[in-house]
Parts: structure tokens; C-alpha cells; sequence
């Protein structure tokens, strides 16, 4: 039994880490400005085609790494300071409305540029390789990415809980006004949120692509929808929330795809059933009945008992 | 030297004029009372003077500058603070984290400051480590005063800082008031308590509906029989 389960464990745990790198950057910029940036997912699958072109062309990928990751962030950079900033004092839903803008534009420019054709993704040779861990061979990226994950999340949340400016973005959550009138620079601190949250996206593309190895215009769009059901999940707004949420959704999506030849190996079921079509349905069921026994999700945020 | 000048202040919020040409000034030392009714326009005043708010004509002049059109992160940086209405304390903060937050744009060591504001609110010395947000009122007060002191202010500006307050705080509220401007930070105080504000005000005026009306000492002006009835109320000034 744990033979058969174990694999499929172990890649739910890995795709987890990585809708949980994409999760964090939808629950940051949530907590900073109520705003769904539904583009979020779109800079993912950008910064893989970037990756893609950047390595054809020849850059080293020792050299390709760091500059896609400095090129996504510029990306989240500049889409908020075009798209999302000159509606800072227009209702939510405009700015909702860009960001859908946004999303669609970056989809049809790489689809300009690919002719909708699947691009593939360079091999990054020491996480492309295999392991065997027990029963289950595996890439290495599959071991690679909770880890990483971890590490990115605890360097972030010690970003946020201990430094000046973790400190005002805590203040500016709460409220704009007044920390305008401590001195911060509100604009520069939403910009810092989504320059973290798009390197932390190309960061988890990077893991993505290597273990899916191509990437088209519309790839950023299920891990998008997944990492953001994932951050609505553990509590948007909460970045632990956000990453519980995407370990969970990662681990029962993986669990389900293997759910046929689990049973079958248990002997509950006869014959396979193509259970495993119904992944995704899964991930959206399990939303709905976690928001509908708990409608802020798992860390929503708490509300402050005076004492 | 006048610390402040106001000159001919007009804000108006989508057609409705909230302040129909204000001006006054404000002299280096002093504690100055704002006083009026609901609606006089006497925070969006303080508003307007941090850069909350965007003005419509007029001129505002801090310390020999004109601030008027500044953004608010510019003039906080020049030591015009304010403490807003409703404390607005950030409650996902410590207190700690609060003070700190006060002298985001202070490079310099902050640490003398942090006692002082413990010497002159031992509770919030008591609690540095509980999020603001489990405050009461009148510890939440505290907090939003001594926040705006750890930018050492030159200019206070405090927003109804009585507001919803219990009578023994409000009075312990006044009395640091009262030590601020000892300590010779200037202040300027908007409240609908005309009656505790008046009584250690150097000098006062009444804001009605946008315009300015009696002006003087704050003595003068808790005899004035007019301000008596409008805002003082029966046996009140004794």
C-alpha cells in the first residue's frame, strides 16, 4: 500500500511547493491591496518562455537563472506601475478588471511571439536528473522544491516579521492612510510586494517547467487557478495560509491522479474507473466545502479579542 | 516667527466645499485649539495641512516652506506630525513595532526616544509586546501620541484625541498635552471637547461650517458668551 501511494505522495508534495511559490504571490498582494491579480499566473508562464528564448539564444544557464528571475520580477515591477497603480483610488473591481486585461495580454504576446506552438523548456541539469528515494523514482526537482520552498518561505516570512520594511508592509495592509502619515512611501512598498511575489513565481516556474518541460501561452493558467484556489484556501492575506493550502491541494491532486491504480492495487475496485480525470474537479470541490465550513479558509484573518 | 501660516485654505470634496478659505497661523511654542461642531471641517483642516487631503486653493507654509502640495511621507519628514482621529493605531503591530514604525524615516538611534515615550506612558511599557489591536481605547490613544513623537515633531497635530474616551483618561490624555508643550513641541488640537482644550490652549479658534469665527486666547474665549452657549454648554468655563 505505501509502496503505491508513496510516489504519488511525493510528486503532490513537489507540485505543492510549487503552487505554493505562485500562492504566495496572489495572498501577498491580496493582503496589500484586495486585489486578485489574475495576471499572477501569467508572469509564471512568462517567465518560463523567457527561459525558453534566453537559453536558445545561447546565455549560459548558470547566467539564464538569475536574469529570468530578475526579468520576472521586473515584469510583476512594471505591470503594477502601468496596470494597477493609476487606478489606486478607482474601486476594486476596475482594478480587478485590469489585471484581467493584463492576463490576456501577456497571454496573447507569447502567443504572438511562439505561434501558439509548445515551446521546450531547457533542461537544468543538476535538478532534470533522476533519484530513487524507497520505492519511487523521481527527478531531482521533485526533492528539490519542498525544500526550497521551505527555505524561500521561512527567509520570507523573517523579511516580513523582523525587518523596517516587513514592518511597513504590515502597517500598509492595514491601512494606506495612516501610513502615509508615519513617512512610508506607500507606492514603493506595494511595488516591493510584487517584485517578491513574481521572483518567487519564476522561481516556481523554473521547478515547474523542468518537471513539465513545455511551456505555451496559456500554461500559466491552471497552476495560476490552482495556486490561487490554494491561497483562498489557507486564508487569503495569510502567507502560511497560502503555502499549507498549496501542500494540501498539491498532495490530494496528485493522490486523486493515482487513486484508480491505488485502489485497484488494494483490491477495492475491480478495474480502473479514469478517476483520475476528475483532479481538478477535486481541487475546486475541496474549495467549496472548506469555505463553506470555514469562509475565511484555514489561516484567515483573525480578528482581535481585546483584552 | 509664525510656525505655521494657513492662508486662505479651500478643500472641497466632490463640489461640496469643506473649508471655504481658512487662514490662521500657528506660532512656534504654542498650543493652538481648533474647536466646532460635526462637519466645521476642522479635521479635514488637519488633513489638508499633512497632505492627506488635496487642497484647492490656497497656501499652507511650515516653518518658512510652502508644504501645500506635498506628498504626506515629505511633510511627516519635515516634523509636521499628526496624530489622526480614531488613534488608528496599525493593530497586526506590537506596540513596540508601533513606536518603531513612528520613526520609519529616522536613520539615527531610536532608543532614548522609545524610553521617553515609556516615561510618559508606563502602561505602554507594560504591554511593548502585545499586537496594539488588544489595546483599550485609551491605551490605543497613547500609543497613536507617543507614535507621533518618535519623529520628534516640531509641529503636533492632534485629531480629537478625547474622543470616546473615559473622563480620568481624557484628563490624563490633556495633562501629557500640557507636558508636550512644556517640553516645547507645538501643538495644534482639533476637538469637539471645547471645554478641556480651551482650558490649556495659548490661543483658540472656532470653525464653522468651513469659515472661521471667534478667535483668541484660549481664557478669552472659554468667557465669551456666545462660545459658552455653542460649545461649552450650561456651567461649563467656571
Amino acid at each position: 500500500m505505501f509502496n503505491t501511494v508513496f510516489p504519488y505522495l511525493l510528486s503532490g508534495i513537489s507540485v505543492g511547493g510549487q503552487y505554493a511559490l505562485i500562492a504566495i504571490g496572489y495572498t501577498m498582494v491580496y493582503g496589500i491591496l484586495r486585489l486578485i491579480n489574475f495576471a499572477h499566473g501569467d508572469v509564471f508562464m512568462v517567465a518560463g518562455i523567457i527561459m525558453v528564448y534566453m537559453a536558445a539564444s545561447g546565455v549560459p544557464l548558470l547566467v539564464c537563472i538569475p536574469l529570468v528571475l530578475l526579468l520576472t520580477s521586473l515584469i510583476g515591477f512594471a505591470i503594477e506601475r502601468i496596470a494597477y497603480k493609476p487606478l489606486r483610488t478607482a474601486p476594486r473591481m476596475s482594478v480587478m478588471i485590469s489585471a484581467i486585461g493584463v492576463s490576456y495580454t501577456l497571454q496573447n504576446l507569447v502567443l504572438y511571439i511562439t505561434g501558439g506552438l509548445n515551446q521546450i523548456y531547457p533542461t537544468i541539469p543538476f535538478i532534470s536528473g533522476s533519484v530513487t528515494i524507497g520505492p519511487a523514482t523521481t527527478k531531482v526537482v521533485t526533492v528539490v522544491t519542498p525544500i526550497l520552498t521551505i527555505v524561500l518561505v521561512f527567509a520570507l516570512v523573517q523579511l516580513i516579521n523582523h525587518t523596517k520594511v516587513g514592518m511597513a508592509m504590515r502597517a500598509v495592509s492595514k491601512d494606506f492612510e495612516t501610513s502615509q502619515l508615519m513617512g512610508i512611501n506607500i507606492n514603493r512598498v506595494i511595488s516591493t510586494t510584487f517584485v517578491i511575489g513574481s521572483f518567487l513565481a519564476g522561481v516556481g516556474s523554473m521547478l515547474y517547467f523542468t518537471n513539465y518541460t513545455t511551456v505555451i501561452q496559456t500554461s500559466g493558467a491552471m497552476p495560476g487557478l490552482k495556486a490561487f484556489v490554494a491561497a483562498v484556501f489557507g486564508g487569503i492575506g495569510s502567507i502560511p495560509g497560502a503555502v499549507v493550502g498549496a501542500f494540501i491541494i498539491g498532495i490530494a491532486e496528485n493522490i486523486i491522479k493515482g487513486l484508480d491504480i491505488i485502489l485497484f492495487k488494494a483490491g477495492l475496485i475491480a478495474k480502473p474507473m479514469g478517476l483520475a480525470t476528475f483532479s481538478d474537479a477535486f481541487t475546486f470541490a475541496l474549495l467549496i466545502v472548506i469555505l463553506a465550513v470555514k469562509p475565511t479558509g484555514l489561516f484567515g484573518e483573525k480578528t482581535i479579542d481585546k483584552v | 516667527m509664525s510656525l505655521l501660516k494657513v492662508m486662505n485654505l479651500k478643500v472641497s470634496y466632490g463640489g461640496i466645499e469643506a473649508l471655504k478659505g481658512v487662514s490662521f497661523e500657528v506660532e512656534k511654542g504654542q498650543t493652538v485649539a481648533v474647536i466646532g461642531a460635526n462637519g466645521a471641517g476642522k479635521s479635514t483642516t488637519l488633513r489638508a495641512i499633512s497632505g492627506l487631503v488635496p487642497i484647492k486653493s490656497g497656501t499652507i507654509t511650515y516653518d518658512g516652506n510652502v508644504i501645500s502640495g506635498q506628498q504626506p511621507q515629505q511633510i511627516v519628514s519635515e516634523g509636521l506630525c499628526m496624530v489622526p482621529e480614531g488613534r488608528r493605531v496599525f493593530p497586526n503591530l506590537t506596540v513596540l513595532e508601533n513606536l518603531r514604525i513612528g520613526a520609519y524615516l529616522r536613520k539615527d538611534d531610536i532608543t532614548a526616544d522609545i524610553e521617553h515615550v515609556y516615561q510618559l506612558f508606563p502602561r505602554l511599557k507594560e504591554r511593548s509586546w502585545q499586537l496594539a489591536g488588544t489595546l483599550s481605547g485609551g491605551e490605543q490613544q497613547m500609543l497613536a501620541v507617543g507614535r507621533a513623537l518618535m519623529m520628534r515633531p516640531k509641529l503636533l497635530m492632534m485629531d480629537e484625541p478625547s474622543l470616546g474616551l473615559a473622563p480620568l483618561i481624557i484628563k490624563n490624555i490633556f495633562e501629557i498635552i500640557e507636558t508636550l508643550h512644556e517640553e516645547g513641541i507645538t501643538i495644534l488640537l482639533v476637538e469637539q471637547n471645547a471645554n478641556a482644550a480651551l482650558r490649556i490652549a495659548d490661543y483658540a479658534f472656532v470653525l464653522e461650517t468651513g469659515m472661521l469665527g471667534t478667535q483668541g486666547t484660549g481664557r478669552d474665549l472659554l468667557n465669551d458668551p456666545a462660545v459658552k452657549a455653542a460649545y461649552l454648554g450650561k456651567g461649563a468655563g467656571k
